[in-house]
Parts: structure tokens; C-alpha cells; sequence
């Protein structure tokens, strides 16, 4: 681990103020994704910044019925507190999916957010990757590429899905990220903090160097929020990232879908919210036909990678199962 | 370099460290405590869990400067009075160890684990141990061992010392 500076101040502005002052600075939470990258070699801050005695570890409830979840909150907390299971069971059943009892301990709801892609070879600074470097070209496209994205991809360049299960869970339910940049104070809607990789996949998000996310709010839970869930598919039963995962959210009235909110995981390079699914299903039965046909009907643009280490053309029935069984279990069916 | 205090297994050290220093290179090459072991090095084994401020962490992932200002606990301070922590006891009877790398690690985790769950099912056991990888027993024997564990220092239980979960450093 190259040799670096740190700080933890006291006031948020100053950890701004930090960042902005140094291109090679990062902003240091529980350090559970940023410590593995500096010790393979992925980042070389010159300083790291510990934001924890600037993001509150506080859970409030807000004058609409929402909940405020401070960045600083543990992941093990979110996902135990009674007001989140109660209201946002999606959110908490994504936290228990993902990392370990002491991962969840150590890390950060604002750091969860944040953490980096599992592709191995951008974890590998000896293969060319060009989210690591714009200069390089991708290697999992002709590599191992069973993790990667089948939406949102271009012709070439980054294939890579983005890791977070919490993050899923908040584009279902529609949270509102709080940040504090070198400018001020911003609002930004979840689903559009994350961004497709374009032609820059360095960048994972919408966010400039300095940004700091402060909260996420959680808007007052409609019905089809509390009728909500997180179905998680990997390699092993626990301790593994996503092949595919569906944040699912359903309220069904005289057998009619009156609202649905769909998000997948482990398809693109942001949290994927099923836009067109939801559309086709609302005011329809709710039905397994129905179902099968709204999800179709949005994988009609997905793009699997054909690899010769192996693709993943087999995500396109496995999301398909995934979310069909996922709604016929909210819709009170067996799952 | 950066000045740290914290309180490890009871005492407190006061230190300056280069501040790329991880909490269990601080643990063993300062401290010379090296009941808390390396494993994997990436946060994946769980081999190198300690307790910060009450709370299972990985140490390999943790900052010493991280750890300024707060209490550590290591597999070294669970004995009281030369009597073995009960989960340490439940390992050793219940032969839930081979080559015993994993075994702080798994000790660290099931007592946090039992601090929140005093009667875990076997898949509570199985799931709150996720983060910890043995490679030597298939895991039976160390399940059975928490199980045995919370069985022991449940409330009543003739245990052979006071029923202390989570706070054994407190
Ligand atoms: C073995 C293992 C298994 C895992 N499995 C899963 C899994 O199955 N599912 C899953 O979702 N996650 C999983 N994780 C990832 C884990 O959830 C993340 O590492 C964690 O949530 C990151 O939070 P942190 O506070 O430790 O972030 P850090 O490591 O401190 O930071 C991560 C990034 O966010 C930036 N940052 C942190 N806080 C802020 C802020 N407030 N504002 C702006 N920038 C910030 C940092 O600069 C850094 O770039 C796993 C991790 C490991 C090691
Ligand atoms: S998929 Fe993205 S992260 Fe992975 S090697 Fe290609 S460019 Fe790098
Ligand atoms: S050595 Fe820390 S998790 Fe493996
Ligand atoms: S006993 Fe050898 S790794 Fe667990």
C-alpha cells in the first residue's frame, strides 16, 4: 500500500473543502470496499479523508412518514431498525443479503452506495480495464464475463454491474440522495445517482470529486411499498454478490396490479429500474402470463456477452424467473 | 505518522502509526498480540475479527487510525481468571477446530453473533458465520459448538463462570 496523509475532521464542509483541494484525495468511510482497492493498487490516494465524525449515524423520521438515513449509518443498523422492516422491507431484506455480519458492522450506507465494481479484472491492476484506465480496452468482454451487465451496454467499452444490493432496494422505493459538494447542498433522485458507462466508465456515478453524500431519504412508504422484497441469486446460498437480484414492490387490488415497482441487480452498470415492466403491468391481472409477458417485454434490449471464458446469455431466463416468482409471492401466491 | 489511543483487551496503548497501518498489523507487529491472525488479507476469511467497540469487525479492512479512541477486543481478552471464555470452552469440547487458523476469527464472530441472537437456530448459526471461511472442518463441528455455547451461557445454566456475551473485554 503506497504511503498516504489522513484527516477527520469535524465539520462536513472541511471534508469537502479537503477533497476539493486535492484531485488525489478520497473520502474515507468504513473502509470496507477502499481499503481492499488501496491495498491491490486500484486507487493510490494521497490523503484519505474519514468522514465519519461528519455523516450522522442517525435514523429520523420525517414530517411526511419518510425516514432520514444518515450517510454515517452502519449497514447492520439500517437493517435492524424496526421502522425500516416495517415500512421498507425490501431495504432491509437487501442489506441481510449482501457482505457479512462484520462488513455490515464496519460499513456505511453512504459507502455501500459507492462501493466499486466486483469485476475481477478491475480489481487487477496487471489486465487492462478501461474503468481503471480510459486508455485500455475491457478485458471480461473476451474474459470471464458471467457477472457482467445484459442492459444498458454499448457496442464496446465497460460491461461491468454495479455491486450494491442496498442501492437496488432504494431505486424500488424511490430514496433521494442528500449531498454536500464544493457548491453547496443538492438533492439527487437514486436513480439517477447512478450512471450507464457511456464513454466514460471510470465514473460510476453522476457525483463530482468532493461530493459528499450526507442522507438518503426514504419518501412515506406507499402500499406497495410495505408489500415489498429482495430476491438475491448467486453462485452460493450466502456471501456472494448477485448474478442477479430483483427489488420488487406490489400492491394488487381485486386481483389487478394498482402498483408495482421493479429494480434490478447484477444487469447493468446501475441499479436497474424495469421502466418498461412496471408500465406493461399496471392496471393488468395479476398473473403469471402477465408477469412473464412485462418482464419480456423489457429484456426485448438486452444484450448478453457471448464470451469464450463464458457469457451470460443465461441471465435473460434467470431474471425472468427471478422476478416472475418474485410477484406472483408478493401477489400472495407460493414464490 | 498519526498519535492513536485505544484501548485493546483492557489496557490502554498510546501510539503513533504510519496511517496506512491496518488494525491487525497494529494488533500484532505493535501490540504483539498474535491470537489475531491474517488470513486472506482482502476482508473475504473473517480469520482476522476482532471487536471494535463491541461490534465484530474485520481487521485486515480497519485503519489502526481507524480505531482511535476505541475499545479492541482480541481472541486474547476473552479468558477471565485463567477460566476460557465460554465459547472458547464450547470450541475445545465440541472439537470444532483442525488446524485452528480459523478459530479466533470464528470466536470473535459467534460471540458477536450470540450477543444479538442468545438462541440462534443451526441456519441462524450457519448464516451469522457467513463472513468466516474454514477450510478444514466443513463447518458441523463449529455449529454445533455455538449451539452448545448459547445452550451454556444461557441465563441459569450451571455454566462454570458468569454468563458474559458479548462484553467479555468490557
Ligand atoms: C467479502 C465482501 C463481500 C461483500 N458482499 C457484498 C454483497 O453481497 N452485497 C453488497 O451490496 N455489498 C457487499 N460488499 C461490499 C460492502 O457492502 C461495501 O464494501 C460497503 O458497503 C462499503 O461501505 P464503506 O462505508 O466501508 O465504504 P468505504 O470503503 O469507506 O468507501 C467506499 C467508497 O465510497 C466513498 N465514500 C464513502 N462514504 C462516502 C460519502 N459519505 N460520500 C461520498 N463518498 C463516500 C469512498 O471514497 C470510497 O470510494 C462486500 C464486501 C466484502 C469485502
Ligand atoms: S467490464 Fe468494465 S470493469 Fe470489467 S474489465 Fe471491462 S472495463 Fe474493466
Ligand atoms: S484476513 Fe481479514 S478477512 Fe481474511
Ligand atoms: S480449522 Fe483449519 S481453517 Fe478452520
Amino acid at each position: 500500500m503506497k504511503p498516504f496523509t489522513y484527516a477527520r475532521p469535524s465539520e462536513a464542509s472541511e471534508a469537502v473543502a479537503a477533497l476539493a483541494a486535492d484531485p488525489d484525495a478520497r473520502f474515507l468511510a468504513g473502509g470496507t470496499n477502499l481499503l481492499d482497492h488501496l491495498k491491490l493498487g486500484v486507487v493510490e490516494p494521497s490523503q484519505l479523508v474519514d468522514v465519519n465524525r461528519v455523516t450522522s449515524t442517525a435514523i429520523e423520521d420525517l414530517p411526511d412518514g419518510g425516514l432520514r438515513i444518515g450517510a454515517g449509518v452502519p449497514n447492520s443498523d439500517l437493517a435492524a431498525d424496526p421502522r425500516v422492516r416495517e415500512r421498507y422491507p425490501a431495504v432491509a431484506a437487501a442489506i441481510l443479503a449482501g457482505a457479512s455480519g462484520q462488513l455490515r458492522n464496519m460499513a456505511s450506507t453512504g459507502g455501500n452506495l459507492l462501493q466499486r465494481t466486483r469485476c475481477v479484472y478491475f480489481a487487477d491492476p496487471t489486465t487492462p480495464c478501461t474503468k481503471r484506465d480510459l486508455s485500455q480496452g475491457c478485458s471480461a468482454r473476451e474474459g470471464w464475463a458471467r457477472y457482467h451487465a445484459i442492459l444498458g451496454t454499448a457496442a464496446d467499452g465497460c460491461i461491468a454491474t454495479h455491486p450494491s444490493d442496498l442501492a437496488v432496494a432504494l431505486v424500488a422505493v424511490d430514496a433521494q440522495v442528500q449531498v454536500l459538494g464544493p457548491d453547496g447542498a443538492r438533492t439527487i433522485p437514486i436513480g439517477e445517482l447512478h450512471r450507464l458507462p457511456g464513454d466514460d466508465p471510470t465514473r460510476d456515478t453522476v457525483l463530482a470529486h468532493g461530493d459528499l453524500i450526507t442522507a438518503v431519504d426514504l419518501p412515506a412508504p406507499t402500499p406497495a411499498v410495505r408489500n415489498s422484497t429482495y430476491r438475491k441469486v448467486r453462485d452460493r446460498a450466502s456471501y456472494a454478490f448477485a448474478l442477479v437480484s430483483a427489488a420488487v414492490a406490489l400492491e394488487v387490488r381485486d386481483g389487478t396490479v394498482a402498483d408495482v415497482r421493479i429494480a434490478l441487480g447484477g444487469v447493468a452498470h446501475k441499479p436497474w429500474r424495469a421502466t418498461v415492466a412496471e408500465a406493461a403491468l399496471r392496471g393488468r391481472p395479476a398473473t403469471d402470463d402477465e408477469f412473464r409477458a412485462a418482464i419480456a417485454a423489457e429484456l426485448d434490449a438486452a444484450e448478453p456477452v457471448r464470451s469464450p471464458l463464458g457469457g451470460n446469455t443465461f441471465k435473460l431466463p434467470l431474471v425472468t424467473g427471478t422476478v416472475v416468482s418474485t410477484l406472483r409471492g408478493l401477489a400472495g401466491g407460493t414464490a | 505518522m498519526a498519535r492513536i489511543r485505544t484501548t485493546v483487551d483492557g489496557l490502554v496503548y498510546e501510539d503513533d502509526v504510519e496511517p496506512r497501518m491496518l488494525l491487525v498489523q497494529y494488533l500484532r507487529e505493535r501490540l504483539g498480540k498474535t491470537g489475531t491472525v491474517i488470513g486472506c488479507d482482502t476482508s473475504n476469511c473473517g480469520a482476522c475479527t476482532v471487536h471494535l467497540d463491541g461490534l465484530s469487525v474485520k481487521s485486515c479492512s480497519v485503519l489502526a487510525v481507524q480505531a482511535n479512541g476505541s475499545e479492541v477486543l482480541t481472541v486474547e481478552g476473552l479468558e477471565r481468571d485463567g477460566q476460557l471464555h465460554p465459547v472458547q470452552q464450547a470450541f475445545h469440547d465440541n472439537h470444532a477446530l483442525q488446524c485452528g487458523y480459523c478459530t479466533p476469527g470464528m470466536i470473535m464472530q459467534s460471540i458477536d453473533l450470540l450477543g444479538d441472537n442468545p438462541d440462534p437456530t443451526e441456519q441462524e448459526v450457519r448464516e451469522g458465520i457467513e463472513g468466516n471461511l474454514c477450510r478444514c472442518t466443513g463447518y458441523q463441528n463449529i455449529v454445533r459448538a455455538v449451539q452448545d455455547a448459547a445452550q451454556k451461557m444461557k441465563p441459569g445454566a450451571t455454566a462454570s463462570q458468569p454468563a458474559s456475551v458479548a462484553g467479555g473485554g468490557a
